[in-house]
């Protein structure tokens, strides 16, 4: 079944009287259960994408169809309502709110919920804290965990309230390469567990650990192809285990 | 997001920058403060001459004969003795809404008993006065009707000619005084007034029938006064309307403006003295209240402040699901209960000083007050902090949801 549906996407920027075209009509879906990487050089329009299909941006011209519903043509209260109830969101510097417990921060697009009771904020707040293996943390604030930690806290704010597809861009650029793997190994095993993912990043070997690759350039599609999906964990095994200076 | 964890998120935020919110409310504190005294300190004023005018009588009315303008000609002193006996009588006649009439002459004099003496003025009047001017008797009896009738040499002191005549607390009652050379027996002491409204002590008064100070002091037949009390504090304009009507038929005057006396009430009096105190009150108040537009900007500044160092949470919450309202009511709210806050701070600072500044003055003597607690102001208080808060919390707010969250988060 597929979660995601676009089709001839567009996405234009005027700047002065230049026009910056961004996206330049793109078609793909996204089957639920798919961990797909997007991947391109600088400017290529990954971002771009990536908000569009995480209904912060809406595009120019074209159709995008998230689990059924034609996301053109929301209002801007409707799309805030779609990315609280449908969309996990993993940015590459972690946003999670200063001097706020990690309990709290997980809790936090609950908040915007208004079919959950604090109780039930609470527990399933509680839930993914145990799925990203923080439960020793959570009343730490942001300052004291490592980058790693952070980004697992924000994972667990993503899974809070079961989206259909996590978006994450870049979520392992500020990580050095152990603990990008580390988190990579997270994902695999939420995508094991049927999470639909869609990953914005710029190394192979990161993307390598995907099952699908979607390549842009210049706004274009130029491949869309399976990937031979590597093993995590066993990778952050195989890493040099002298890197202790 | 519901009102209690906004509450939460607002109040979160204030605590985490303390000397800062303090700073803010700065403003807020000291218009607030200031309102409160100012209202405060105004109606307790108002409340100490309410009570001082009615120990002297709020339904009391004053008649005194005027300077007459005749075509614009001065006609100099002889109307000054317009009021007589027969004006008396008519007026104890057509005037419903008086209570009771008492004629007023006063004349200095000397009051010596023993070795002893006390330069005062016996006040002239009818047995009247005493309720007109709520008088009342610690000892012995008021003259009569009777005692004017036959001008007696009686008088009623009060407690200051008592302790300057009487040191050694001999019971005055039965005594006799000399006023000047005129022998006159006590017959009754006034029960002490307490306060000197407005410097004049109410009790240095020695009571004397009318007649005897007109016939044996004076030598006049004619009235310096006439004083009066209505009904009911209500009936005062009627009183007065009575009186003048009598006075015009008695006296043949046809035209206003040619009115050989004055009526006045206290009233009247009461009534422009509370009107202007309210203006004065409310002149320092919307001084004061200077003082809360200034806090009200600096609240918006510092809202503006905080809106833009909290960019890349207000993206994210958006990113995460958050209405363009549910960020408009967080950073409002944060503003209101900043303001409020203040507000608080103010009032208890405004009752602190209202409290100090009454006392103070109370202890002066100079100012008839008493402290009052102004209910109204500090519920004024609460809603102008409220309205402070939206009003000044609205552009930085509506800024905050106004935000585009892709640029929003990636906000450096
Ligand atoms: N708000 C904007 N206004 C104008 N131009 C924009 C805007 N956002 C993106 N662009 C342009 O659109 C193109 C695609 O940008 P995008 O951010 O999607 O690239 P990217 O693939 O994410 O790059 P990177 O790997 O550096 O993050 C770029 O040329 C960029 O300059
Ligand atoms: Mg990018």
């Amino acid at each position: 079944m597929s979660i995601i549906e676009i089709n001839n996407l567009k996405r234009d920027f005027i700047v002065g009287d230049e026009t910056v075209h961004a996206l330049r009509g793109i078609s793909f879906g996204i089957d639920a259960g798919e961990f797909v990487s997007i991947m391109g050089t600088s400017g290529s329009g990954k971002s771009t994408l990536l908000n569009i299909l995480g209904c912060l941006d809406t595009p120019t011209s074209g159709d995008y169809i998230i689990d059924g519903v034609n996301a053109a043509t929301l209002s801007r209260n409707e799309l805030a309502d779609i990315r609280n109830h449908k969309i996990g969101f993993v940015f590459q510097s972690y946003n999670l709110l200063p001097r706020t417990s990690v309990l709290e921060n997980v809790e936090l697009p609950l908040m915007y919920n208004k079919q959950y009771s604090a109780r039930q904020r609470r527990e399933h707040a509680m839930e993914v804290i145990h799925r990203v293996g923080l439960d020793q943390r959570i009343h730490h604030t942001s300052a004291q965990l490592s980058g790693g930690q952070q980004q697992r806290v924000a994972i667990a704010r993503a899974l809070v309230g079961d989206p259909v597809i996590i978006l994450a861009d870049e979520a392992t650029g500020n990580l050095d390469t152990r603990t990008s793997y580390e988190i990579m190994a997270l994902f695999q095993e939420l995508h094991a567990s049927g999470t639909t993912i869609a990953f914005v990043t710029h190394e192979p070997d990161i993307a390598s650990f995907t099952s699908r690759t979607i390549k842009l350039r210049d706004g274009h599609i130029i491949e869309d192809s399976p990937v031979q999906t590597q093993n995590a964990q066993a990778a952050l095994e195989a890493l040099p285990k002298n890197e202790d200076y | 997001m519901n009102l209690s964890n906004l509450l939460k998120i607002a109040l979160r935020a204030i605590l985490r920058n303390k000397t800062r919110a303090l700073l803010t409310m700065l403003g807020i504190i000291i218009g607030i403060s200031a309102v409160i005294t100012m209202l405060s300190l105004g109606e307790g004023v108002k409340l100490g001459m309410t009570s001082e005018f009615s120990s002297m009588g709020t339904n009391s009315i004053m008649v005194m004969p005027a300077r007459q303008q005749r075509g614009g000609v001065d006609m100099g002193n002889s109307t000054s003795k317009s009021l007589d006996e027969k004006d008396l009588a008519a007026l104890k006649k057509s005037c419903p809404h008086v209570a009771a009439f008492s004629p007023s002459v006063t004349s200095g004099a000397q009051m010596v008993y023993g070795s002893r003496n006390h330069s005062g003025s016996v006040q002239g009047c009818s047995p009247a006065y005493l309720s007109i001017n709520n008088y009342s008797l610690e000892r012995g009896l008021m003259f009569t009707d009777q005692d004017v009738k036959v001008y007696s040499k009686v008088c009623v002191i009060g407690k200051t000619i008592v302790d300057e005549l009487f040191p050694d607390g001999t019971n005055p009652v039965g005594q006799t005084i000399r006023f000047g050379n005129i022998p006159m027996k006590v017959i009754g002491v006034l029960k002490e007034k307490g306060q000197g409204s407005f410097g004049n002590d109410a009790d240095d008064i020695a009571l004397v029938p009318y007649t005897t100070v007109q016939k044996r002091f004076l030598g006049i037949n004619y009235f310096q006064m006439l004083e009066a009390s209505a009904v009911s504090q209500e009936a005062s304009e009627a009183a007065a309307t009575e009186i003048t009507h009598t006075l015009r038929a008695t006296h043949g005057i046809g035209n206003p403006d040619d009115d050989d006396f004055e009526v006045r009430t206290m009233d009247e009096l009461l009534t422009s003295m509370n009107s202007m105190m309210s203006m004065l009150t409310l002149l320092l108040t919307a001084i004061a209240s200077i003082s809360l537009i200034v806090g009200g900007i600096g609240i918006m500044n510092i809202m503006y402040v905080t809106v833009t160092e909290r960019t890349r949470e207000i993206g994210l919450r958006m990113a995460i699901g958050a209405r363009q309202r549910d960020i408009l009511l967080q950073f409002l709210l944060e503003s209101v209960v900043l303001s409020l806050i203040g507000g608080l701070i103010g009032i208890l600072l405004g009752i602190l000083l209202s409290y100090v500044l009454a006392t103070a003055i109370q202890s002066g003597g100079d100012m008839p007050i008493s402290f009052v607690l102004s209910y109204s102001a500090i519920g004024l208080s609460f809603v102008v902090c409220v309205a402070v808060g939206v009003f000044f919390g609205w552009y930085p707010a509506k800024k905050a949801a106004g935000l585009d969250p892709i640029q929003a988060i990636r906000y450096e």
